[in-house]
């Protein structure tokens, strides 16, 4: 079913909200909807709504029926997830770490995202996986950002929000997307900012990035929880008098490079900063892109900023992931060579 | 627990017309298709399915148009028994445009919603969730549709499959865990790789009905399968059937079986389900050599008409390498 999204210039109603209330609203406002809309997940029905609490209320307000706690079988949440929806169902599956996708793996990788192409478009998988990352105090084993995996696989979308009102928005839009989507869920921007998240049907579209900033010097591309770190450079910057133009890609595949090619075509520079690893990293695909498709235009070599090549070090004495110095290090050579 | 096995199962005509002729098709297309990929015409990694003829043939009779099946790479008689049209599976077969799946999914990936086969999958083991979500929608529908997931002995050493079952039978859903076991996990020996070779046993240790039945006979494989599907329709839960057969080909359409016991070999071809069937059919169901000739002669047609038109059919057109990755075509980055 489609829902109409609210008319441009309409006023909506809204409410400051953290990320997993946004998402919880969109998903809420998604299942009074469309009675097709299931949740599955360990722990996701009330009393304890999810480990994230993204669920809370939602078995009690629509029943068990519709939101199944399942056994800890993330192989058998996403299987039945996919056979639902071939009943016509919307599932949305909860993986609660993103690190335990990886026993999910086949189910996603060679079931949901291939199945529209091996059937020739008979049996298409639109499922929603909705996990969790972030945050270096789970350990090595509950932290990996491993987005670059599911943009490498042909058939899946990959969506990873940086605030509240693109969580509700992005979320409601895979749930009711005829694709498979992966949703990616950063636990710090989940719970510490809250932003004023329009109430009811709210979605943004997918595969479409938003500028966050203005500028001439510099493109900064980013997504996810660099973003707001990327956004803190970029005022550091100004002071200095560089200008950087952020991009927040919100999607990752569909990938908006449209948006990007255009503001490199003015800025002329670019640096891909992201958590995940940067070696293989989504940031090499953008940085590829850039260049092969604008080299003349350079002033300079796309950088990336990323983790470094480790696995995500527990104590606090250690980081893998990209800091303010090194993204604005970055800034500075490129633009102050 | 050893369904009983019956010779006196009243079946009319029409029954063991249907039942001879999927039973022949089965082994002839599997056998031409054997030949073909030996030839090297056929450029398919084909799972052969001989010895399970009887099994797919009995669950074909059970089983309503609105059922639904997922079933593995090893899948042509399931295919056939759900109705699937044969020129459509050869061309398939063939990397045809005209094949079920536009010549996308080969040998290994059948799919035709049309006659509730849902979908096969390569990876072993990992179609019983899938079933199971089948099964949850059948529930959630208050349907009394039944869902199937064919497999092999191989795929109950995987761990989605174990997950699967629990499931099921935690939420008691409506499906029919058929275990066509043919002995052999690719080249291993049940023995080999399985502590305990009662495989029915395991299900039974997750909260559902199991039963073991010889599926080289017809007649126990019908009784065992009407009554598990009739369990299920009732609203009992799953169910799990180990159907005992044997490999009698090697483990795809060109490999090598010598490694096989000649012995066991020699005493499962005794029992091949087809020309046992024809015997049954001219000792005890009085038909005649014209009669079960006509059947033969119309089958054979049939089969060499299908590999026919899946040779002539033409390939699918390189525009369709895009499509049907996302629901709807996505710029391709590569090609810009």
């Amino acid at each position: 079913m489609t829902l109409a999204p609210p008319a441009p210039g309409a006023e909506t109603a809204t409410e400051e909200m953290t990320a997993a209330v946004a998402m919880n609203s969109a998903l809420d406002a998604a299942m009074a909807a469309d009675d097709k809309v299931i949740l599955l997940g360990e722990d996701i029905a009330d009393p304890i709504g999810g480990v994230f609490k993204v669920t809370k209320g939602l078995s009690s307000k629509y029943g068990t029926h519709r939101v199944r706690a399942t056994p800890i079988s993330e192989q058998a949440i996403v299987g039945t997830a996919i056979g639902l929806s071939m009943a016509g169902y919307r599932p949305v599956a909860e993986i609660m770490f993103f690190d335990f996708i990886t026993v999910a793996m086949d189910q996603i990788v060679n079931h949901a995202a291939k199945l529209r192409y091996m059937s020739g478009g008979v049996t298409p998988a639109p499922i929603t996986v909705r996990t969790s990352v972030g945050g270096s105090r789970f350990g090595a084993q509950h932290s990996q950002s491993l987005e670059a995996w599911f943009m490498h696989t042909p058939g899946i979308k990959v969506v990873m929000p940086s605030n509240p009102i693109d969580a509700k928005g992005l979320l409601a839009s895979c749930v009711f997307d005829d694709d498979p989507c992966l949703f990616i869920e950063h636990l710090n921007l989940a719970y510490s900012n809250k932003a004023a998240v329009p109430l009811g049907d709210y979605r943004v579209p997918l595969g479409k990035a938003a500028v966050l900033r203005p500028g001439r010097d510099l493109t900064l591309i980013t997504y996810g929880p660099t973003t707001g770190l990327v956004s803190a450079a970029a005022e550091t910057l100004a002071g200095e008098g560089i200008e950087a133009e952020v991009i927040d890609l919100r999607t990752l595949m569909p990938l908006d490079l449209e948006t990007v090619f255009d503001s490199v075509t003015r800025t002329r520079r670019a640096i891909v900063v992201h958590e995940a690893t940067q070696f293989l990293g989504p940031g090499a695909e953008i940085a590829a892109q850039i260049t092969e498709q604008l080299f003349g235009e350079l002033l300079g070599p796309v950088l990336r900023v990323g983790a470094r090549f480790t696995p995500v070090p527990f104590s606090s004495g250690l980081t893998n992931f990209p800091t303010p110095d090194r993204i604005l290090s970055a800034a500075r050579s490129l633009v102050r060579p | 627990m050893t369904a009983p096995a019956t010779n006196t199962a009243e079946l009319d005509r029409a029954a063991c017309e249907r039942i001879y002729e999927l039973m022949l098709t089965t082994q002839l297309a599997d056998d031409t298709a054997r030949e073909e990929a030996k030839a090297g015409r056929l450029q398919a990694a084909f799972y052969p399915v001989r010895g399970l003829e009887a099994v797919c043939a009995a669950l074909g009779e059970v089983l309503r148009p609105d059922d639904q099946l997922v079933s593995t790479y090893r899948n042509l008689g399931d295919a056939l028994a759900k109705g699937m049209p044969l020129p459509l599976i050869l061309a398939e077969l063939y990397g045809r445009a005209t094949g079920v799946s536009k010549g996308k999914g080969g040998a290994m990936h059948l799919h035709h919603t049309p006659t509730g086969f849902m979908t096969t999958t390569g990876i072993v083991g990992s179609g019983l969730p899938i079933a199971v979500g089948l099964g949850l929608g059948a529930q959630l529908d208050a349907s009394d549709r039944v869902v199937v997931t064919t497999f092999g002995d191989g795929a109950t050493s995987i761990g989605a499959a174990h997950e699967a079952m629990n499931l099921a039978a935690l939420w008691k859903l409506p499906v029919l865990f058929l275990c066509q076991n043919n002995q052999w996990g690719e080249h291993t020996p049940i023995a080999e790789y399985a502590g305990s070779t009662d495989l029915a046993n395991r299900a039974a240790a997750y909260g559902m009905t199991a039963h073991r039945v010889d599926g080289f006979d017809l007649f126990a494989t019908l009784q065992c399968l009407r009554g598990a599907v009739e369990d299920i329709r009732a609203g009992h839960g799953p169910v799990f059937v180990e159907a005992m057969t044997y490999r009698l080909t090697g483990h795809t359409g060109t490999a090598d079986f010598s490694y096989v016991p000649a012995d066991e070999l020699a005493a499962a071809m005794q029992r091949d389900p087809a020309p046992n069937f024809r015997s049954w059919l001219l000792q005890s169901a009085g038909w005649s050599e014209d009669d079960v000739r006509a059947v033969k002669e119309r089958t054979e047609q049939a089969v060499r008409d299908a590999f026919t038109a899946a040779q002539e059919s033409p390939l699918p057109g390189p525009e369709e390498l895009y499509t049907d990755v996302f629901a709807t075509d996505l710029v391709t980055w590569e090609d810009r």
